[in-house]
Formats: structure tokens, C-alpha cells, sequence
């Protein structure tokens, strides 16, 4: 039995081996792309929460900066103002809507009309249509980034059972921030291209971008000191406006865009848990009290 | 062996009642009076807890339904509608959600149990096979409601499956046409899979009916496999497996409640939060984790002489079901329990473990050395069914057996019996 899979190991390695290097000799050097380093989250683990800060500071990016170009359509200005959010007063809101144009209407005479965002509005679309997104973003659309935190992840290991060992640990570490480990990864990522790399112009080359083997679309987004924070008593700001910060508030604020019910989910968890403990205690000694007539 | 009723009705009224329609008498001796085998061990509750899923499902299920939007190009955003806007939607998509994952832990281990107890032989042949309906249904259903979403995931799952009837000669390309509605997914297969994912969970409650009756006529196996000789051997289901039930059912929703509340995305794929786009196909097409080991034996298959490698695989797939549903024939062992069967234990794990290994194979991305090992787990697959479950019974000797479930579990020596001269009857080697 162990002969024969000792034999198994070595066809499996046999045919892996054989399978990259006929691959490496039609499209010169692959691209291996880098797994995004684990970052420590506030709102990781079972008793995470968002850090208002944070989010108020990725409002910022976003609006700055990825708002050009990326929908949000699933959130609302009012949501700005929610508990576990960033929780903007309802005053800011206003004053936050206010800074977009919303399209509305047929007004009386039949035509749509722009008036400033309410916080009953949703975040308006940078783009009219798909069509017109494409046009200006060479050929390719800015997904919309209402569940992105939730929708990208990777697989570090491809080999038994390192991927096993990775996926049971997640699991029982509760290990949930793959995306945004991984957008702060990729606004990090833009690299210049290793030797040998072909780019097209209008092309950008990002070591973390597996889905387009390298090659994104997105320009490099952010550059330190491109976005104000707020500053302290000393005039200074009190994080550093650098990518690294950058990206991570950013990542931090669209979690919170994909998952905004994660504080108070974690916390009526903690009270489902302790009743449910609770209740399999007492169930426990009732069982043992009823049965003990019956093992006697 | 169903319970006799003692049930008295208690008022004039309750009286009145009993005399036009038993239904407190059946109920009485269906919950209450009806004996249970002393010596059932926890893989006994998940009955029970099968029951509350199904019904946490279709009550879940039923309020998703009051604000989910089955059209193509809003679906996607009516299921983010309710994660946002409606009160507790969150949570009650979470629930649905992980709910059908742990339902289907719960299946997969009370039917390793039933493998395990031999819960399938004479006289609960029907039993078993009202269980594997179930278990088709719930696959059924699971499929389809993975659809709803509408993410990447749901759509190109959708296609590949549906694709799958294809392979039928002659009718599939029709039956395919019928599943989507159209010449290709679109919103017409969201419309009608919306309707069977409602319409389904109510036929398998009408199943569950069965399978509790075929129960209560049969009674239940235990971990001897010995029958129910006396009263000894039983005791009445209140309080003592009523109990037993809640304590199980407590902890297996602390497991429940900890991905709910803790990890409710693990077990899902992260593709599915993009919204189906039927121009790009995502670079790796996964089920859920309930389908892995199928989807490994779909993929496993190669051409087979005439048979064409996409309907052996569609062939294989659905027959390593129909294996499941042969088992009462195919054990020719007259000994239920593994306890008191040293051969078939060692193979019933390996069987778990190959399982595990399809389940593993079908997770993959598909290379050379994976396929390979797909087709020695399919392969080792059939041959547990076909070859080793028949010949076991011929050839294994079975361990000594208790004369009773009530002295195996409070020691025999009160009523010792030589151990062979009972035993020897069960023994065919």
C-alpha cells in the first residue's frame, strides 16, 4: 500500500513537473503572483470591530479617489451614518451626499434633472452604462465595489495537504479577511515589471493581479500624500498619508462596505454562544438526571 | 413495535376530539410512549436534527422569499437588498445559507451511521431507501437554490450541470432545453429553479412523513444491530431520548451558530459575490463542499468504448446514489453492527476516507497526477459496493454478540449464555 503510493507521489510530481516546464517553454517566464501578507484587523476575530477612524478615513479615499471610477450601488449615503460604520453624524451625511450629483426626474415637463445627493439616495454611478465605463477605462469596467471585500480571495497552497492544513485552520481560527488582505496587497502591488515582461501601453503590471496574470487595467490609484487626513494639535496628521495607510483604510472601509452588519453580528453572536452554552449545560444534567434511573 | 397508545384524554373536550380524529393517540404514542432501543448512542440524534433543519429551512426560506426578487438582472442585488435593508435580513440569509451546509453534514453523518449499523438490513429496507430519496431531493433542492444568488458561481454551476443532461442520448438535448427554459441559462431557468426551490422542501417533508413512519413500523436500529427482545431492552422516547435529542441538538447548533455569527462566508465560494456574467467564465468552476465528491467522480470519467467520457461521468455520478440505494442487497452479512464485525470496520472507514479524498479531488483544479487519483477513488468507489460489501459477508467471522441490547448494556453475566451457542447462527464462514 505504500509502495504504491509512494508511486502515486512520484507520477503525480512526474506529470506536474513535466506540465510547467512544456508551459515555461511556449510563453517565456510565468507569472507567479504574490499571496498577500496577512494584516492584523480591527474588525478580525470573534470579538472585531470596525474602527470608526479608519472607516472615516477610507470614506475619504474612496471619495477621492476610487469614486471616479468605481460604483458603489448597493450602499446609500444614509448607511454613512449607521452603528458600526463609520458613523458620520446625520449632519456630515447631508453634507457628504451634497457633494454629488444625482440624477433625478422627469421632472413636469418630462426631462431628468441633476440635483445634490440626499441621504436617501444611493452612491451615483461613475458611468452611465457599461458601455461608456469600458471607453474610458481602456476596454476594461471598474467592478463595483459593494461586496468586493467579499468577493476576492486566493489560495496560497496548491499541494497536499498544505491546502487542507490552510483551509481547517482558517476555519477554526475564523481567519475571514482574505479580501481585504488582498486589495491592500494589490494597491500596493504595482511593481515594476520583472525583466522580460511585455506590457502594452495602457497596461499596468501588478505582482498581486492573478486574474490577469500581472497585467491590470487600473493605473497604481494612490500615492503618498495624495489624500489629507486629519490632522492632530500639532498640525501634523496623525497616521501617515502613505500607500501603505492608504491601502489599508481603504480595504478596511470597503469591508465594511461588503459586510456592514459584522459589529452587531459579532456581537449578538457572542450572546447566541453564551445562551447556547448555557442551554447544552443544563440539557447535559437533565439527560444525566433522567438516564440515571435507566443505568442503575 | 409502533407504541401502543395509553393515551387518555385529560378533558371533555380533548375527549370529543379523540373520538372523530386520533390524532393526540398517534401523536402519544408516536412521541411519547414509543419504545426506544436503551442503548442509543449520540449518532442517534441527528434525526432529530434533521427534522429541526428542514424545518429552520423552509422557515427561513419562506421570509428570504417574501423579499428576494427572482429576475435575472435584480436577483443579485435583492439578495444584497435583504443582507442590508431588511430588518434581520442579514441574519436570516446567513442562517438559510449555512443552513443548507450543516443540513447536509447532518445527512452525510446519520446516513454514515446507518452504513455503520447496518440501519439498512431486513426489516428496514424501505426505510433506507425513503432516506436515499430524501438525500436526492435535498441535492435537488440545495442545487437549485444555490442559483438564486445569481453571482458568477450560481450561474456557471448552473450551466455546467444543466449541461450535463445533454449527455442522455436521444431526449437530452430536449430535457436541457426544458431545464432552462431557452437555449441557454438565462432568466427563465432562474424563474422556474425559484419556484421548484420553493415547491421541493415541502415534497421532502411529505418524505420525512414516510421515513418516520417506515421508523416507527420498523423501530430502530441500534449500536448492537440486536432486535428488541423485551421491554427490557427499551425505554419510552419521553423523556429519555426527548432529552437526549435536546442535548444534541444544543451542541450541533453551537456549531451552526458559530459559522453563522463567526464565519458565515468560509464555506461558500468568494466568486459568488460578483454578479453572473454569462461572457466570462470564472478560471475555476467549484459547487458547493456537499457536491465535491460527485462533482470528483463526474470529472474521473474517461471514454468508455462507445460511452462517451461526459455521460459515463454523468453515469458514474448518479450511480454512486444508486450504490447507496442497493446497499440492503449488496451486504450479504446477516450481522448489522460493525461492533461485531472486524472486517467490515476496517473497510467501512476507508470508505469515509475515500470519500474525503473525492471530496478533495473534486475542490481541485484538474492536472494530470489529480486525475488519476479521481479515477482510483471512483475506482475503489464501486468496488466497495460491488465486490467487497457481497464477499465481506461470505467470508468474515463475526465477534461474539450479546444476547441482548439490555445485557450489552448492563453486562450479561446476570443471564450468561455460553457466547458461541448464540452467535453461531449469525456466522455464514
Amino acid at each position: 500500500m505504500k509502495r504504491v503510493r509512494l508511486l502515486l507521489a512520484a507520477a503525480m510530481a512526474f506529470c506536474c513537473a513535466t506540465g510547467f516546464a512544456a508551459r515555461a517553454q511556449e510563453e517565456g517566464p510565468a507569472f507567479v503572483p504574490k499571496i498577500p501578507d496577512r494584516q492584523s484587523w480591527s474588525f478580525a476575530g470573534p470579538f472585531g470591530v470596525y474602527d470608526t477612524a479608519q472607516l472615516q478615513r477610507g470614506y475619504k479615499i474612496y471619495r477621492e479617489v476610487c469614486a471616479n471610477c468605481h460604483s458603489m450601488e448597493d450602499m446609500h449615503f444614509r448607511n454613512l451614518a449607521d452603528p458600526g460604520g463609520p458613523e458620520f453624524t446625520e449632519g456630515q451625511v447631508k453634507a457628504l451626499a451634497a457633494e454629488f450629483k444625482v440624477t433625478d426626474g422627469p421632472d413636469d415637463n418630462g426631462k431628468m434633472f441633476k440635483r445634490p445627493g440626499r441621504p436617501a439616495d444611493p452612491f451615483p454611478r461613475p458611468f452611465p452604462n457599461e458601455q461608456t465605463a469600458k471607453l474610458a477605462n481602456g476596454g476594461a469596467v471598474p467592478p463595483d465595489m459593494s461586496v468586493l471585500a467579499k468577493a476576492r480571495s486566493y489560495e496560497p497552497y496548491d499541494w497536499f495537504p498544505a491546502d487542507i492544513g490552510y483551509a481547517l485552520w482558517s476555519m477554526l481560527t475564523q481567519y475571514q479577511t482574505q479580501g481585504p488582505d488582498y486589495i491592500s496587497a494589490l494597491l500596493q502591488g504595482f511593481k515594476k515589471p520583472p525583466p522580460g515582461f511585455k506590457i502594452e501601453p495602457g497596461q499596468n503590471y501588478n505582482e498581486v493581479f492573478a486574474a490577469g496574470n500581472g497585467i491590470i487595467a487600473m493605473p497604481p490609484p494612490l500615492q503618498d500624500g495624495v489624500v489629507q487626513y486629519p490632522k492632530g494639535p500639532d498640525g501634523k496628521p496623525v497616521v501617515p498619508e502613505t500607500v501603505e495607510q492608504y491601502s489599508k483604510d481603504v480595504a478596511a472601509f470597503l469591508m465594511w462596505v461588503a459586510e456592514p452588519k459584522l459589529d452587531y453580528r459579532k456581537q449578538l453572536g457572542l450572546e447566541v454562544m453564551i445562551y447556547l452554552l448555557a442551554a447544552a449545560g443544563l440539557m447535559y444534567f437533565v439527560k444525566k438526571k433522567v438516564w440515571a434511573k435507566v443505568h442503575a | 413495535m409502533s407504541g401502543q397508545s395509553t393515551y387518555v384524554p385529560k378533558n371533555a373536550l380533548a375527549k370529543w376530539f379523540e373520538a372523530r380524529l386520533p390524532i393526540g393517540g398517534l401523536m402519544h404514542s408516536s412521541f411519547i410512549a414509543y419504545p426506544t432501543p436503551r442503548n442509543l448512542n449520540y449518532m442517534w440524534t441527528f434525526g432529530g436534527i434533521l427534522s429541526f433543519m428542514l424545518g429552520a429551512q423552509i422557515l427561513t426560506g419562506i421570509v428570504l422569499a417574501m423579499h428576494y426578487t427572482p429576475e435575472s438582472s435584480l436577483a443579485f442585488n435583492s439578495v444584497e437588498h435583504i443582507m442590508r435593508d431588511v430588518n434581520g435580513g442579514w441574519l436570516l440569509r446567513y442562517l438559510h445559507l449555512n443552513g443548507a451546509s450543516l443540513f447536509f453534514a447532518a445527512a452525510y453523518i446519520h446516513t454514515a451511521r446507518g452504513l455503520y449499523y447496518g440501519s439498512y438490513k431486513s426489516p428496514r429496507e424501505v426505510l433506507w431507501l425513503l432516506g436515499i430519496i430524501i438525500l436526492l431531493l435535498m441535492m435537488a433542492t440545495a442545487f437549485m437554490g444555490y442559483v438564486l444568488p445569481w453571482g458568477q458561481m450560481s450561474f456557471w454551476g448552473a450551466t455546467v450541470i444543466t449541461n450535463l443532461f445533454s449527455a442522455i442520448p436521444i431526449v437530452g438535448d430536449t430535457i436541457v432545453t426544458y431545464l432552462w427554459g431557452g437555449y441557454a441559462v438565462g432568466n427563465p431557468t432562474l424563474n422556474r429553479f425559484y419556484s421548484l426551490h420553493y415547491l421541493l422542501p415541502f415534497v421532502i417533508a411529505g418524505v420525512v412523513a414516510l421515513h418516520v413512519w417506515a421508523l416507527h413500523v420498523a423501530g430502530q436500529n441500534n449500536p448492537t444491530g440486536i432486535d428488541v427482545k423485551s421491554s427490557k431492552d427499551t425505554v419510552p422516547f419521553t423523556p429519555y431520548a426527548t432529552v437526549k435529542d435536546a442535548l444534541g441538538l444544543v451542541v450541533f447548533l453551537l456549531v451552526y451558530c458559530w459559522f453563522v455569527f463567526y464565519e458565515p462566508n468560509i464555506l461558500g465560494d468568494a466568486d459568488n459575490y460578483i454578479q453572473a456574467n454569462p461572457l466570462k467564465t470564472p478560471p475555476h468552476i467549484v459547487p458547493e463542499w456537499y457536491f465535491l465528491p460527485f462533482y470528483a467522480i463526474l470529472r474521473s470519467m474517461p471514454d468508455i468504448f462507445f460511452i462517451p467520457a461526459k455521460l459515463a461521468g454523468v453515469m458514474a455520478m448518479f450511480g454512486a446514489i444508486l450504490m447507496l440505494a442497493l446497499v440492503p442487497w449488496l451486504d450479504t452479512s446477516r450481522v448489522r453492527s460493525a461492533r461485531f464485525r472486524p472486517l467490515y470496520r476496517p473497510f467501512f472507514w476507508v470508505l469515509i476516507l475515500v470519500c474525503i479524498g473525492l471530496g478533495y479531488i473534486g475542490a481541485k483544479e484538474v492536472t494530470p497526477g489529480r486525475i488519476v487519483v479521481g479515477q482510483i477513488l471512483t475506482a475503489y468507489y464501486y468496488v466497495h459496493f460491488l465486490v467487497i460489501l457481497p464477499l465481506l459477508g461470505l467470508i468474515e467471522t463475526p465477534n461474539d454478540m450479546p444476547n441482548s441490547i439490555s445485557e450489552s448494556v448492563l453486562g450479561g453475566n446476570a443471564t450468561a449464555v455460553p457466547a458461541g451457542a448464540h452467535a453461531a447462527p449469525e456466522r455464514k464462514g
